[in-house]
């Protein structure tokens, strides 16, 4: 199971727009590295992450062999009311890893 | 034979050395301008492009090319008739030229987000803003990279 870490504030006031973070643990292998033998590595990237916001999409991301190990988005929200900051990443074989974080608006 | 003709043909031999050993580098395979254009067809058609309204944070000078940070705002209400639909970010010299697509919800409050893209070498990277009313911005920006992404080949990092 991939490793993510993401940052939410725990607390925000109504109306605040706050910066989230997200990053999981990947090696994004890009296929064009070799194994000491020589034999070509094999392309296995992230394909696809989103952010929703109490149901609401906030960012999503295509990703690309062109984006560096362990991928890192940074993106913003506004607060509006208590709810889940729920993350989603999807990698090349379909396999899902998801993360959740509760935000407080006070 | 004058002196002057013998330092002119030691040069010559010199370049064509040069010239011969270039060749003989192998080369990793690199998108060429045509198939940046490619790409950019591929995503939004012939539409016209404007220079503005991105700003493109990126180091001047990369150390390694395995890790270049990259910020992109772009300039734009954000309200629910004119916001910004998504941003496509290229590197004109990877082997494959796309590096990301960016898509803002309903939920975006700003058109702004941070990440870390791989550069094979020192290229332009160009980003590409569409909006929701279709106009399509552009901002490019040049990164010297000293260790390419593609050439440490063992360090993942």
């Amino acid at each position: 199971m991939p490793n993510t870490r993401i940052r939410v504030p725990k607390t925000a006031k109504a109306g605040d727009i706050i910066e989230i973070r997200a990053i999981i643990q990947h090696p994004m292998e890009n296929g064009f590295r070799t194994t000491s033998q020589g034999t070509p590595i094999p392309v296995d990237i992230v394909t696809d992450f989103a952010c929703s916001y109490d149901g609401v999409e906030v960012f999503r991301v295509r990703l690309e062999p062109g984006l560096s190990a362990n991928p890192y988005f940074s993106f913003y929200l506004k607060a509006t009311k208590s709810g889940p900051v729920s993350f989603w990443w999807q990698d090349q074989h379909g396999e899902v890893t998801e993360a959740s974080e509760e935000l407080e608006v006070t | 034979m004058t002196k002057a003709d013998k330092i002119d043909g030691t040069r010559r031999l010199l370049l064509g050395g040069l010239a011969a050993s270039v060749v003989l580098v192998a080369m990793p395979v690199r998108a060429d301008d045509a198939l940046v254009a490619e790409a950019i067809r591929e995503h939004f058609g012939d539409a016209p492009r404007s220079d503005g309204r991105i700003t493109m944070l990126l180091p001047p000078l990369a150390e390694s090319g395995n890790t270049v940070p990259i910020q992109i705002s772009v300039e734009s209400p954000m309200s629910e008739t004119d916001r910004v639909k998504r941003v496509v970010i290229l590197a004109t010299r990877n082997p494959r030229a796309l590096v990301a697509t960016m898509e803002f919800g309903p939920g975006a409050p700003r058109a702004q987000f941070s990440t870390n893209m791989r550069l094979s070498g020192t290229q332009d990277v160009i980003t590409i803003a569409e909006m929701s009313d279709g106009s399509l911005w552009q901002a490019q920006s040049r990164v010297l990279v000293t260790v390419g992404a593609c050439d440490t080949l063992q360090i993942r990092y």
